[in-house]
């Protein structure tokens, strides 16, 4: 659901066909019928954008017909605790959560929440401002973590009390019949119905289903909340941290899942701890502790995760007596997502912009990205070719159309030539989170160079350039350790290029080493908060333990079948554990739930946690380790409490902080839809969903006549994204040569379209023109007793390159997700008409 | 000779990639059509169209729907040259540039080939054309280059969900048996093999598992023989068998030839 993986993952779809060859099913629920779908042993159509109200329809299925995992339930989730007096649902306030209020300024949304009473009922008062006073004055990182944690919370484990987890999530989806799912998702009910019992059937201690999502789930205004659902699901069927089981994010790129780990985020620095935040209470390194760290589970660990990734940002620089350099570490004081960005640029902001690998020119409501790049006065993009955002100023659509005019265009743009991955060498990481080393081919040609290099050379001249400066400001960047160049005489004689950085030392970095010594640490159970250890990220900690030993170049694969978890095969982060929260694959008294489903378990006589995976639990702890009262850390937990990440070590089905709009996921219509939200006729769409104010980003209304057709873009096998790596290649240029909609035989009688016509699609954005490809894999479906046509556009066209075709994007528009910035590309309105 | 070697090519987990076309490409340097600068053809999610002389591998999409959606399938099937152990193409060239390898393969030699098409009309799959840019004959050679040096063909490993199969043709056999029975078992009864005995001209070394009817794939589902509609032919190919079985070239091939040409005749005069 909410990813098409034959097409856009095929590779990894070779094991959904090898789990097929042994009788495995395979559901399919996709507004097209794709090639995923043919390989399926069930389609179901939806309307695009519907997923919240078809997952909660599962969600009221499971609790309503008990098919719930109850002692998962019970144990290993919040289901028994108890949520404060004044927290109130969608259900008492017909379609928004308590604490919703009117947003700052500057914020681009209309609303924001303070989730405070969304918070677990403690058994005693407890003061957080008084507490972070008295902590504050803590001599220790862990003596002040340790006065922040809270009182108990309150929980019934019969479940029944009326404000428990369980009841709440019971009430707030009562109203996701399977007749309710018919009406706004336009399945059939009886085919929901079938999916309901499949998915029960092949849950529980003998079975597990997995879920498998990609950005059909990501792309929405809601799009967090709709993986929120799915984990509520897969919680209460008891498919996490089980073989078999879980959320399987596909990721779109390869290492996509690395980039975020050692991060391109703009609101994450190195694994996942927040990035220093003016608008938090972030000013010093204590506030930023005590602001960030959870007091009790694993995150209770985060100084010395910290205080590791400062000392190898600034190594000897870094000491106690200047808070390891935390000053210096540059602080974000906005949105400087995407769209953000381009909106600032828009606004003649930004004036200088480097793309690697990235071709915004084609990207979210390109129109508005190529004005938007008119206005900076130099951008350095580093790709394979000459792509659109280099091409912009002389060859979009707007300088063909007169609108802009290369003359009156300053921005100088630099193209720098991109080695290909075959001629560098360095790491992937999957989605399944395996780091893997591969090896270098060959020598780019002429002046190609890595990304590695690039990024080396040019450190290495800023740091000259600001060799001497004396302003405060650029103190940080002068103590910046930069360290990567190959020790004299070590550089590879098998290579022309010069001036690459030596990855090992990167690797180093990354995985970190003791500052006296130097000596690689062996995991992050070895980082502290004293500077004795530097380690750029906590999770990939690990992987490189001694000199000669680097374990993502680990290629030994179990036999056939035994285990399976291939512990020998390159290193999956963190500690190379294959399954997250693996102690839930045995009961609470440590067993497996069942012998097929064994993976991790409890061994009485070792008194330790043996299996077939790294468990991802305290080694030694028993299952009957009762809890420490008021303890922080791992010994708030008790020994059947598999979640050590989250606070009470239990599974979120109610999740009280970390999402910025609602603790339970609920249905919203797309910001452009063809109709009324049925669930909740106040709120149409996400309350807090960004919205980027621009004359050239105008939205089409709630069943707007002009637009009435729902659009959903996507991406195809034979072309990569942008088309920047496959739009070029003639051997991928002519399995789909130009830009095509999809429309489904019954749209294109309405309105006369014949397979292979031109037709004209526009949306409140943009117009643009394609081929029909006219196929029953589109069907139009009854919403709430009115006919919804979806056409689908594959967004891989640009002007440049062997393969050209309209920009599909210039269609989409510029409202975003409120928790990461990501688009609603999804599903938007438009028109369809035949090209003149 | 080496064990007869071919593909076993299992429809039902083709996920219509094309990975396949481009590895062939890739391995055997076949450039794209036009240099890559084509028109959608409006075929599904199939723009190279067909077999030919630069395209070796074709997949084939089929969008098989009721009007009313409550059954549909899209059906994906990667197309090859058949390598029949009866092959009409060796049996018509004339300059002999068509040979059976070592592997009971199909292979035309492009030093030989003069171009003269009596290889194209002959084939009954449509497999053969001119490649345009040798003006001789060109075909799958099931990568004979890579078999000799005891490489896998570049489709077979390029596919990722193993729908092409490659081996020795008796393994093979029993793998897409295996497979039938599991399908069958599953409850997809349209399931069936296509050329994996001698009913097809004698066995497709190149053979099939399908979820229809072959003509639902643009497959004959009794392809002939030139031969076996032009009686002197058949003689001349018992004749052929006959010459080689005297030069001791064949083992296991030449018997199957052999029944394979007497059935042939048998037929032929039962007319
Ligand atoms: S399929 Fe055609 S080209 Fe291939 S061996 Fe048979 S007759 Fe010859
Ligand atoms: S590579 Fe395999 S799965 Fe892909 S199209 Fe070819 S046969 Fe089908």
């Amino acid at each position: 659901m909410g990813s098409n993986m034959a097409e856009n993952h095929p590779v990894a779809f070779r094991w959904v066909a090898e789990a097929k060859r042994r009788g495995a099913k395979v559901v399919h629920i996709d507004p097209r019928f794709t090639r995923t779908s043919a390989l399926a042993d069930l389609y179901v159509p939806l309307r695009s954008g519907t997923d919240i109200a078809f997952l909660g329809g599962l969600i009221r299925y499971v609790i309503e017909n008990e098919k719930y995992f109850k002692d998962y339930v019970v144990n290993y989730t919040n289901a028994a605790t108890i949520i404060r007096d004044d927290f109130q649902d969608t259900e008492d306030l017909e379609g928004v959560f308590s604490g919703l209020k009117e947003a700052p300024q500057g914020t681009n949304q209309k609303y924001v929440y303070d989730n405070a009473t969304w918070q677990y009922k403690r058994v005693a008062a407890w003061d957080v401002a008084k507490a972070r006073e008295e902590a504050k004055k803590a001599a220790t990182f862990a003596e002040m973590i340790q006065k922040m944690v809270p009182p108990a919370a309150e929980k019934d484990p019969t479940l029944q009390h009326p404000r428990t987890v369980f009841q709440i999530v019971r009430r707030h989806f009562s109203r996701y019949t399977p007749e309710m799912v018919e009406q706004i998702c336009g399945t059939p009910k009886e085919l929901f119905l079938r999916v309901a019992e499949i998915l029960a059937e092949n849950s529980g201690p003998e079975r597990t289903t997995m879920m498998v999502y990609a950005m059909g789930w990501t792309q929405h205004t809601y799009g967090v909340q709709n993986i929120g659902a799915a984990a509520l699901l897969q919680l209460l069927l008891g498919n996490v941290g089980r073989p078999g089981g879980g959320i399987l994010a596909l990721r779109g790129h390869a290492t996509i899942q690395g980039s975020t780990d050692v991060p391109t985020l703009h609101h994450s620095i190195h694994g996942y701890m927040a990035h220093p935040d003016a608008r938090r209470n972030h000013d010093t390194l204590r506030d930023y502790m005590l602001t960030e760290t959870r007091p009790t589970g694993f995150w209770a660990n985060l100084p010395k995760f910290l205080v590791s990734y400062l000392k190898s940002m600034y190594g000897d620089a870094a000491k106690p007596e200047n808070d390891f350099g935390y000053d210096w570490h540059p602080k974000i004081a906005g949105d400087y997502s995407f769209m953000a960005s381009f909106h600032a640029m828009a606004r003649g902001e930004i004036k200088g912009a480097f793309f690697f690998g990235q071709n915004p020119a084609t990207s979210i409501n390109g129109s508005l990205i190529r004005r938007a790049l008119a206005n900076l006065d130099w951008m350095v993009v580093k790709d394979n070719f000459e792509i659109e955002t280099a091409a912009f100023w002389y060859k979009s659509p707007e300088v063909e159309r007169g609108e802009m005019k290369p003359e009156e265009i300053k921005t100088e743009v630099f193209l720098f030539p991109s080695a290909q991955v075959a001629e560098i060498e360095g790491t992937f990481t999957n989605t399944q989170r395996w780091i893997q080393f591969h090896e270098k081919a060959a020598d780019p040609p002429g002046d190609c160079r890595s990304d590695a290099w690039f990024t080396h050379q040019l450190a290495l001249r800023l740091k000259k350039l600001y060799a001497d400066s004396t302003l405060p400001r650029d103190e940080g960047f002068k103590n910046l350790t930069w360290d990567f160049d190959y020790d004299p005489g070590h550089y590879p004689t098998n290579t022309r290029i010069q001036g690459e950085p030596d990855v090992m030392k990167i690797w180093r970095e990354i995985n970190g080493f003791k500052t006296d010594t130097g000596e690689l640490l062996k995991g992050f159970g070895e980082l502290k908060d004293d500077g004795s250890t530097t380690c750029a990220s906590w999770i990939y900690c690990g992987a490189y333990p001694e000199e000669g030993k680097f374990l993502p170049a680990n290629r030994n694969p179990d036999p056939d079948d035994k285990p399976g978890t291939h512990l020998g095969w390159a290193f999956a982060w963190p500690a190379n554990r294959r399954i997250l929260y693996n102690r839930a694959s045995a009961d609470p008294n440590g067993n497996p739930w069942s012998e097929r489903k064994k993976l991790v378990w409890w061994d009485a006589t070792q008194k330790k946690w043996v299996g077939y995976d790294v468990p991802d639990f305290p080694a030694t702890k028993a299952p009957d380790t009762p809890a420490k009262p008021g303890a922080a850390g791992m010994d708030a937990h008790d020994g059947k409490s598999p979640f050590i990440l989250l606070p009470d070590g239990k599974g979120w089905l109610f999740v009280p902080t970390g999402l910025q709009d609602g603790p339970l996921p609920t249905h919203y219509e797309p910001v452009e839809s063809p109709v009324p939200n049925l669930l909740y006729p106040k709120w149409q769409i996400n309350p807090i969903a960004k919205i980027y104010e621009h004359e050239r980003n105008q939205l089409a209304t709630v069943g707007d006549t002009q637009y009435p057709i729902v659009l959903t873009t996507y991406r195809l096998t034979e072309h990569h994204l942008s088309g920047a790596m496959s739009r070029w290649l003639p051997w991928l240029a002519e399995l789909q040569p130009e830009l095509f909609v999809e429309i489904s035989p019954e749209l294109a009688a309405e309105k006369g379209i014949k397979n292979l016509d031109l037709v004209r699609v526009s949306s409140k954005r943009g117009s643009i023109v394609a081929k029909a490809l006219v196929t029953p894999r589109l069907r139009p479906l009854t919403v709430n007793g009115k006919t919804v046509h979806q056409i689908g556009m594959p967004w891989h066209w640009g002007f440049m390159g062997l393969a050209v075709g309209d920009v599909v994007n210039d269609l989409t528009s510029w409202v975003a997700d409120p928790n990461v910035m990501i688009h609603e590309a999804k599903a938007l309105l438009v028109n369809v008409e035949k090209a003149q | 000779m080496a064990e007869p070697m071919g593909f076993f090519t299992d429809t039902s987990v083709c996920i219509g990639c094309k990975a396949c076309e481009v590895a062939c490409k890739a391995w055997n340097q076949l450039p794209a059509r036009n240099g890559g600068k084509v028109q959608l053809s409006g075929m599904s999610y199939d723009n190279t169209v067909s077999l030919s002389g630069i395209q070796w591998r074709h997949v084939k999409f089929i969008e098989d729907f009721t009007p009313d959606r409550s059954t549909g399938r899209w059906l994906m099937m990667s197309d090859v040259c058949k390598h029949c152990v009866r092959a009409a193409c060796l049996e018509a060239c004339p300059t002999g540039a068509i040979i059976r390898t070592e592997f009971d393969t199909v292979v035309i030699q492009q030093d030989v080939c003069n171009g003269c098409r009596a290889c194209i009309s002959a084939c009954p799959f449509g497999v053969i054309e001119i490649n345009p840019e040798t003006n001789t004959a060109m075909k799958c050679t099931l990568c004979y280059d890579r078999l000799q040096a005891g490489m896998v063909p570049a489709c077979a490993q390029a596919c990722p969900t193993q729908s092409i199969q490659f081996g020795p043709i008796s393994e093979l056999r029993q793998r897409a048996q295996q497979r039938l029975e599991q399908l069958h078992a599953q409850g997809v009864t349209q399931a069936r093999l296509y050329g994996h005995d001698e009913s097809i001209l004698g066995g497709l070394n190149s053979f099939y598992l399908l979820l229809d009817e072959p003509e639902k794939y643009g497959l004959p589902s009794n392809p002939q023989l030139p031969s076996t509609r032009v009686p002197a032919a058949a003689a001349v190919s018992t004749a052929t068998a006959v010459v080689l079985g005297l030069l001791g070239l064949v083992g296991l091939r030449k018997q199957r030839m052999d029944q394979l040409a007497a059935a042939a005749k048998q037929g032929n005069d039962g007319e």
